[in-house]
């Protein structure tokens, strides 16, 4: 974000004009922050726009959970700044609506599961009917234990109880931090229905998953966090807008090797030869290249259009390979 | 009004963890048991012959102190182990992410845990206490020349250590709080008694170290205050004023010890707020 944005979203903090974009869900510049002689924090900055999906990648220790701690006032940075849903994260009004399932998610055992979203619904302010909490539990599925102690749920009950306590208090903003890490395979569809229904009803979500396919479904855009810095970002067709054509011939010569190198970066193992295309590709890249080097007297026996998954992105970036 | 729901909150944590219905169990049997010691006072020989109703009440008075320091040591382990795992312990467990994650002040979560524990604390000592002195007006016929200071001073007390116990959960570990808060709770009554038994020698260093440790931590301040809230006064008379006994107190607190516990409540409050609202969660 430049300097002037940054501007525009203090001026709608400070005017509230109408008329005005609203602000970012979040806005963060710079943060740092230190434990002890290990950085963890260097220099991070991003911004979640409204109703947007972004993904937070990164392997463990990256800083993931130190950057959304920052974000909701948990951690104080050691410099930085932080707005949530346009106003400044050290008023505690600026997580009014927002929603938080955090990684370590425990609630209170002796409180039964409706009791939770109570206790959090008074605590966010907000005015929400009894109806529409236990719709929120049903969402997650926990209808049937809504009376039950949560000391005597199970791993998995609980992150779900975690997501209804994220969701309740109508939120604008949702942070989900490894939302999926005690779920089974169908609780883990079920969040990515529920991330695609606040998408879809305008609601931001900062998504930090292990899962790569799971950020790759829902997300719209991508920070990847390496060693505490923002090693990549952007959106998912940029970071994966990079396309590769695998083509096994026989019969190359120079000319051939060369026509190659014309329409990208050129790989060879044994017969089998890799070109990488540019992301503004209008389609027309690969059979022309075929129809030429088919003129050039070369046999092909294979073309295959190959897609560089966000996990092999999220590899090469993190081994650095190759930089954004 | 998030304090209120986060006192509300702590209470309901020590009556949903049954610590309620524990203590009332230990406080009945307690007081049950100490109705039956009572009554067996009057009538009672000893090598001196038959107690009379009137040795007996002195006795009582001096018994009833012995007693009341038991249900404020219960008092005092008992908020001390609940209040350190309250803040240090939730924090620990990941439960204070989702909570602080809300729209709310740190320090109002911290008013609210303190409000709560207050009310429980000195709700347990008012009334266990109150208990006791009915029964032993029933039993022995003695009632305390100033029972509504004597109950305050000893909720004051409870006060002081948990507020103690507060701030050490937010530097320290939920179970090392608990241990140093009781520990300190322990050491500055030692302190006391070593400071009367100075005093009944005439020795005015080792009076000081009563004098000091009262000043520090005034949990045993308030007590001896308490203590001669309790007391006949006429045992004073009969046991001589400088006789350092543990369980008599010579004088009345002062104003200025009160306004100095107000203030040692209120400034051990401010550094627990400042603390905890900078700690990283």
């Amino acid at each position: 974000m430049t300097s002037a944005d940054a501007a525009t979203v203090r001026g709608v903090t400070a005017d509230g004009l109408a008329g005005l974009p609203p602000s970012p869900a979040v806005w963060c510049s710079g943060l740092r922050k230190r434990y002890g002689r290990r950085t963890a924090v260097d220099d991070v900055s991003f911004t979640v726009a409204r109703g947007e999906v972004l993904g937070l990648l990164g392997p463990n220790g990256a800083g993931k959970t130190s950057v959304i701690k920052m974000l909701l006032g948990l951690v104080r940075p050691d410099a930085g700044e932080v707005l949530l849903l346009g106003r400044r994260a050290a008023d505690p009004r600026s997580r009014a609506a927002v929603g938080y399932l955090p990684e370590l998610f425990r609630y209170q055992p002796w409180l039964t599961a409706a009791e939770v979203l109570d206790l959090h619904v008074k605590l966010a302010g907000a005015d929400v009917p009894p109806a529409e909490r236990r719709e929120c539990l049903a969402l997650v599925g926990l209808t049937e234990r809504a009376g039950d102690r949560v000391g005597g749920f199970s791993k998995g009950m609980q992150q779900r109880l975690g997501l209804a306590v994220a969701l309740v208090a109508r939120p604008e903003l949702v942070v989900l931090d490894e939302p999926t890490s005690a779920l089974d395979p169908i609780g883990r569809v079920d969040v990515r229905d529920i991330v695609l229904s606040l998408k879809a009803r305008g609601v931001a979500v900062l998504l930090n998953s292990h899962l790569i396919g799971e950020v790759e479904r829902v997300c719209d855009r991508v920070v990847i966090l390496d060693q505490g810095r923002v090693a990549a970002s952007g959106t998912l067709a940029e970071l994966l807008g990079q396309r590769e054509v695998r083509l096994r011939l026989a019969g190359v010569d120079a000319r051939a090797e060369d026509r190659m190198r014309a329409a990208g970066a050129l790989a060879r193992s044994g017969d089998w030869f890799t070109v990488q295309l540019s992301s503004d590709d209008d389609g027309v890249t690969v059979p022309d290249l075929v129809r030429d080097l088919v003129a050039l007297g070369v046999r092909v026996h294979a073309v295959e259009p190959v897609r560089i998954s966000l996990e092999e992105r999220l590899l090469a970036v993190l081994r650095h390979e190759e930089g954004t | 009004m998030i304090a209120l729901t986060v006192a509300g909150l702590t209470l309901r944590e020590a009556f949903r963890r049954r610590v309620v219905w524990a203590l009332l169990v230990l406080t009945v049997a307690l007081l049950a048991l100490s109705g039956w010691g009572f009554s067996k006072l009057i009538g009672l020989d000893t090598d001196l012959g038959t107690m009379t109703s009137g040795e007996a009440r002195l006795v009582a008075s001096m018994l009833l102190n012995l007693i009341m320091f038991g249900f404020s040591l219960i008092a005092a382990i008992g908020t001390a182990f609940l209040a350190g795992p309250t803040l240090a312990g939730e924090v620990e467990s990941g439960q204070a992410l989702a909570l602080l994650a809300r729209p709310v002040r740190r320090s109002s979560v911290l008013l609210g845990k303190w409000l709560g524990l207050v009310t429980f604390g000195c709700g347990y000592v008012v009334l266990a206490g109150l208990g006791q002195l009915l029964i032993v007006r029933a039993v022995v016929g003695y009632w305390p020349p100033a029972p509504a200071t004597g109950l305050a001073l000893l909720a004051a007390e409870t006060v002081v250590l948990l507020t103690l116990a507060l701030l050490l959960s937010s530097v320290v570990s939920p179970m090392a709080s608990g241990i140093v808060a009781v520990g300190l709770f322990g050491a500055t009554w030692v302190a006391g008694v070593v400071g009367g038994i100075g005093g009944a020698l005439g020795n005015e260093g080792v009076e000081r170290v009563g004098t000091v440790s009262r000043i520090l931590v005034p949990t045993d301040g308030l007590w001896r205050g308490a203590m001669n809230a309790f007391q006949d006064p006429g045992a004073l008379v009969q046991m001589g004023p400088e006789g350092g006994f543990p369980f008599l107190s010579d004088a009345p607190l002062t104003a200025a010890y009160l306004a100095w516990a107000a203030v040692w409540i209120a400034v051990v409050w401010a550094l627990t707020a400042l603390s905890f609202s900078r700690r990283d969660i």
